[in-house]
């Protein structure tokens, strides 16, 4: 079985390691092939971008060599496809080659677009690219007080940002002796301040006790940076002397481009993770490349990934799935001070996040370094 | 213009009406959305969001197996 992987990032990593364990003597006899193409030669540990925006790690830190985390046997190319030829079974790619799959795992991932929102480029600072989070510890040096507004688009990756970038900035700016002259100014699309009900409820009651103040039913419509003002699609305007945003995110251009799905999200079965149009049954889609009403997150794709594996190793060893994907996820929620909760969900199963502490703040910063072993297939 | 399907059951994280809002900027003008939920506060939230911001509430309904169908019609 030709197996080709699209996408070097948390999802694609984590099912190919996966996978080449589980059938270590098919791969070596060649009855399978594990293929993985990727647009860089550098693995990032994407979550690990808040820390560098508030200048608790550099992005050195969040890297290694994309080659050094694969299983042996997986053949390994920095070369991005550009091309899906789902009904002839095969992918090209920029550097003019033609792979041919029995089975394709596309795990693209996504990508912030703050150019979705008029003025958000140049008028805003963020957290979603190592070179943002640099950009946004250096704006802290010239902000000596004033609103911060946190706006927030959709769909965006890592649906905890929103709150955890409110909590650990006002940390460090009340470190910097600025709190009394900032204020903060939280935004959210829904009528609550975050997307789980329990979470929103614990997260309005720190907003009181820290003086944050807070508008609902706010969709991002535009920055203008000429009158210093964001306004929303339901109407308000606030004035602001810094914004913190949170971009909506668009899927890969590529997926875009070869019409696999709109805005780069591909239709995707919820529970057995193909891809659902005509031939889909040779395709798999994992993380934030589905379009699945589940979070954007790299635990996400974890899991997906881990099913998807198991799946595949399963298919080839006795010819079916075992696995359903449940719509497990599991996100930490930074809370400030030092402190931090989590949140764990399935389809079926809301999540019941307990009061913020440090030992759950501790175990975060150790799982930014264990991530690797989560990489590697191992966690 | 056919009806755009969000289906959002069983989403606790976006949510039904962040799903629905997403999917809302992917659409045309005058194109109906129609939103499945498991979330029985769809009910209230989604017409809410729909009245401020502009838009148009088509049909709202729990079906036998208690998922939301809420129809909205994209007005700007």
């Amino acid at each position: 079985m030709r197996i080709v992987v699209v996408g070097g990032g948390m999802g694609g990593t984590i099912f190919a390691n996966n996978l080449a364990r589980r059938v270590a003597s098919e791969l070596k006899s060649g009855k399978v092939g594990i293929t993985m193409l990727s647009a860089s030669d550098k693995h990032v540990y994407q979550p690990g971008w808040l820390y560098v925006a508030l200048g608790r790690a550099t992005p050195d830190e969040l890297e290694r060599d994309q080659e050094s985390l694969l299983e042996p046997g997986i053949k390994f190319f920095v070369d991005p496809v550009t091309e899906f030829h789902l009904a002839d079974r095969y992918v090209k790619t920029m550097g003019g080659k033609v792979h041919e799959y029995d089975l394709l795992v596309i795990a693209t991932g996504s990508r912030p677009a703050p150019e979705d929102i008029p003025g958000m480029k140049e008028n805003s600072i963020n957290c979603y690219s190592a070179e943002n989070a640099l950009r946004f510890y250096e704006r802290l040096d010239y902000f000596k007080g004033g609103r911060i507004v946190i706006a927030v688009g959709l769909p965006h990756k890592c649906p905890m940002i929103p709150l955890e970038v409110t909590f650990t900035l006002y940390d460090l700016l009340k470190e910097r002796g600025l709190i009394d002259k900032t204020e903060f100014y939280y935004t959210y699309p829904i009528g609550r301040v975050h997307s789980l009900e329990n979470v929103a409820k614990w997260a309005v009651g720190e907003f009181d006790r820290l003086g944050v103040k807070y508008e609902t039913l706010f969709n991002i419509k535009e920055i203008d940076g000429l009158k210093g003002v964001v306004r929303s699609e339901e109407g308000s305007e606030i004035a602001y002397d810094l914004v913190v945003a949170v971009p909506p995110h668009r899927g890969q251009q590529v997926i875009e481009d070869n019409k696999l799905g709109q805005n780069g999200w591909i239709p995707t079965n919820r529970h057995t993770l193909h891809m659902e149009a005509e031939h889909g049954d040779r395709v798999i889609v994992l993380g934030d490349t589905t379009n699945l009403p589940i979070s954007k997150a790299g635990s996400t794709t974890h899991f997906e990934a881990e099913v998807a594996a198991e799946n595949v190793a399963a298919m080839i060893k006795i010819g079916r799935p075992v696995r359903s994907y449940d719509g497990k996820v599991f996100c930490f929620i930074e809370a400030g001070k030092d402190r931090a909760t989590y949140a764990m969900f399935t389809y079926n199963q809301p999540p019941q996040p307990k009061a913020p502490n440090a030992p759950i703040h501790a175990f975060k910063m150790a799982y930014n370094k264990l991530y690797w072993a989560t990489a590697r297939g191992l966690l | 213009m056919e009806t755009r399907i969000v289906d959002a059951r069983g989403s606790f994280c976006p949510g039904p009406l962040m799903e629905l809002i997403t999917n809302m900027k992917m659409a045309q003008v005058g194109e109906v959305l129609e939103l499945l939920s498991t979330d029985k506060g769809s009910a209230m939230d989604v017409p809410e969001w729909v009245k401020k911001v502009g838009h148009e509430i088509v049909e709202s309904h729990q079906d036998a197996e208690g998922v939301w169908h809420i129809l909205v019609r994209k007005m700007k």
